[in-house]
């Protein structure tokens, strides 16, 4: 087991813990730069992984850190995509003052919420953020000069400073700079004051506010930084995606946005980057297993004959095409990480370090949740 | 429908996604604003109570599953569209009569609710909100894509003894699938109350929601009544969904109705059972009336914006009583 001994403050300001740790990040980096000359098909998933990775910091500053559940941070992504589509197009402005408009509006959008959040807890607050999004979702369409309606809006390619950036492997490096300057913020931001107040909030409202923490700033401050971040991922989403319509920023599209921070593991900025990679690549996954499960499964089947192997594959076959799959297998595996690991992806790779580390004498009740009965839940 | 002034065939869109079916499906013939003959307000009344009444059902399962075990059920909804589905497939497909099929169809949503309690949610009683609020959305997208396998993703209508008929009452279109509806609603709830005030296991249920350990002590089978409450609550669903196919269509996102029942809960106190059924009612009726004399768009987000102006006036709502917690 390594302990990181700490001989001066300037190691304990430090961003990473040893050099160690610094080197893998270092390579992983390198990795992340010289991915376009490796696999040039797959650049355009792997900038939506980084759009997603940006979206899951913002939602994990607000649900995993702070505690409070948005069921409508789609609407936040809506908001910032269609802000920075209409500065960029309608109005005329350079693309960085489009995507510091996006951050400012969405972020004012997010004090809005935050403001009557102030007064919910728990599942008051998500029924709350949800009815926010949809009303958010209403106002898109129905606001037909602004945002097209349901005509949609076209997306124009990225132009920074002068230089076109719609290139695949140009939009990578725009996404992945964005995505390192989110988390350098983000992550600085969570071991200062401010960042421990949030995680006070979280773990006890009241043992916080009796330790001076002011709740109404907080956890405002909170929805809006985290809303800001959101807005910033909407304004390269609209470039990802090239085309906005109403219908993109559903209820649903902020259920995935929750299954990112969850599948991930709750409570850490890890946990948000592993939940981008899973649900970016996941449809990727699919819709390759659509292709190729078919074939297996008849051929698995054959041992029984020839008419079972082709009987299996048309009926595998027209079983995956069904449109109805994917968002079932999305809630199927957002039940199966609910019921039995609940800490996420972050937290299984945790427990698999930990194993090694402490090989011989890993306990498995070290993870265990203690459960509550007690009803707190209707005193507020 | 005859010459119905205000449709409500428009809800079903239920404000959750692609604005086409909302823009396609209409609003009917609207009256100009500022005009209000009685005869419309009327109409819109009736209405708004058999929408309502639907959102109050829907609330009512939430409530009672939230008494019992504190845990707000976000798949409702989907138990619902399963409950209607369930009816449409021994009606249509089967050539079952209503009645049997409206009493099969809900015999079996109820026992898919005992055992969904049983095998999944209570596993994480105790453990926090959120979970079970991720745990229930990941079962209701499930429910939706068993729902699109299993009978198809187009919309269908369910034949019903009461449909397209009306009957004139003093200048009002009395449609007998709305009257079926709050027939329905009041017929229930009187079986509900009489069930619990008057029967030992009604009683067991409401003590193991008041207090989960003295009804232990008291020898109440504390997990069985949790069962048998989910029971209830996805029959209730179930009964609502049939009694709402006529009038909306059935499709596989008629479970979206689900928000604004949670509107309706909440604006009723979310631990209050008439408060449910008020809320609901309340519901129903702004949005009919939202959609007839405000412009376009806001009748589907109503609901929504009584929600949040319930949630930030006051979030215990009408009849709710949460305390401040005490350290």
């Amino acid at each position: 087991m390594r302990f990181a001994f700490k001989t001066s403050y300037s190691q304990d300001l430090g961003i990473f813990r040893d050099d160690v740790q610094r080197n893998w990040y270092l390579a992983l980096l390198v990795g992340l730069l010289v991915l376009p000359l490796l696999t040039p098909s797959y650049l355009v998933d792997v900038s939506l992984v980084f759009i997603y990775g940006l979206c899951g910091v913002s939602l994990m500053v607000l649900a995993g850190y702070t505690g409070l559940v948005s069921l409508g941070h789609a609407a936040f992504l809506g908001i910032g995509a269609y802000t920075h589509v209409y500065a960029i197009h309608d109005l005329g402005l350079p693309w960085i003052a489009g995507v510091v408009l996006a951050c400012v509006v969405t972020a004012a959008a997010g004090v809005l919420v935050g403001l009557p959040a102030l007064r919910m807890t728990g599942v008051y607050l998500s029924i709350a953020t949800l009815a926010f999004a949809l009303i958010i979702q209403e106002v898109l369409t129905r606001w037909e000069h602004v945002t097209g309606g349901l005509k949609g809006k076209p997306v124009d390619k990225p132009v920074v400073f002068g230089i076109g950036l719609g290139g695949d492997s140009a939009f990578y490096f725009l996404c992945l700079a964005f995505l390192i300057v989110g988390i350098w913020l983000t992550g600085n931001l969570l071991r200062a004051p401010t960042g421990r107040a949030w995680v006070a909030i979280r773990d006890s409202e009241i043992a916080a506010q009796s330790m001076g923490v002011n709740l109404a700033v907080y956890k405002t401050s909170a929805f809006a930084y985290s809303a800001g971040l959101m807005g910033v991922a909407g304004a390269l989403f609209a470039h990802k995606i090239g085309f906005l319509a109403p219908d993109i920023f559903t209820v649903l599209l902020s259920i995935q946005l929750l299954l990112m921070v969850v599948v991930g593991g709750l409570g850490s900025l890890h946990g948000a980057l592993y939940g981008a990679v899973f649900v970016a690549l996941l449809p990727v996954a699919i819709s390759q297993a659509r292709d190729s499960v078919p074939a297996w499964l008849s051929t698995l089947a054959t041992a029984f004959g020839k008419d079972a192997g082709a009987a299996t594959f048309l009926a595998v076959d027209q079983f995956v095409k069904k449109p109805g799959l994917e968002p079932g297998l999305f809630g199927l595996i957002l039940v199966l990480f609910i019921l039995f690991e609940p800490t996420g992806i972050y937290g299984r790779w945790r427990k698999i370090q930990l194993y090694f580390s402490t090989f011989p004498l890993y306990k498995r009740a070290t993870f265990r949740r203690q459960k509550s009965y007690m009803r707190s839940e209707r005193l507020r | 429908m005859g010459e119905t002034p205000v449709r409500i065939d428009g809800w079903r869109g239920a404000g959750y996604k692609s604005s086409i079916s909302l823009l396609s499906i209409g609003e009917g013939p609207r009256r100009a604003p500022g005009r209000t003959d009685l005869d419309t307000i009327l109409q819109l009344v009736l209405n708004g109570l058999a929408v309502g009444c639907i959102y109050g059902l829907v609330a009512l399962g939430f409530v009672l599953i939230y008494k019992a075990t504190e845990l707000v059920n976000f798949a409702q909804g989907d138990l619902l569209m399963l409950g209607a589905f369930t009816c449409y497939m021994f009606v249509v497909w089967h050539g079952v009569g209503y009645w049997l099929a409206l009493a099969l169809a809900v015999a079996l949503v109820a026992i898919f609710g005992a055992v969904l309690d049983a095998t999944i949610l209570r596993r994480v009683i105790g453990q926090p909100q959120f979970s079970v609020v991720m745990l229930t959305i990941g079962l209701g997208a499930i429910f939706r894509s068993f729902a699109s396998i299993a009978w198809g993703s187009e919309i269908y209508t369910l034949p019903t003894p009461f449909s397209a008929r009306a009957t004139r009452v003093a200048g009002v279109a009395v449609s007998h699938e709305y009257v079926s509806i709050i027939v329905g609603t009041v017929l229930l709830c009187a079986v509900l109350y009489a069930f619990f005030t008057f029967t030992r296991v009604g009683l067991a249920m409401q003590a193991s929601s008041q207090n989960q350990l003295a009804a232990y002590y008291m020898g109440i089978p504390v997990k069985l009544m949790f069962s048998l409450i989910w029971a209830i609550s996805a029959g209730v669903a179930a009964i609502a969904g049939v009694l709402l196919a006529p009038v909306s269509l059935i499709d596989i996102n008629l479970g979206f109705i689900g928000l604004k029942a949670f509107a309706a809960a909440v604006l009723g106190g979310f631990g209050s059972i008439p408060g449910a059924l008020v809320g609901g009612i309340t519901i129903g009726l702004i949005e009919l009336f939202s959609g007839a004399y405000l412009p376009q768009g806001f009748k589907d987000v109503a609901a929504y914006v009584v929600l949040l102006v319930v949630l930030a006036v006051r979030p215990q709502g009408m009849f709710g009583s949460i305390a401040r917690k005490k350290v």
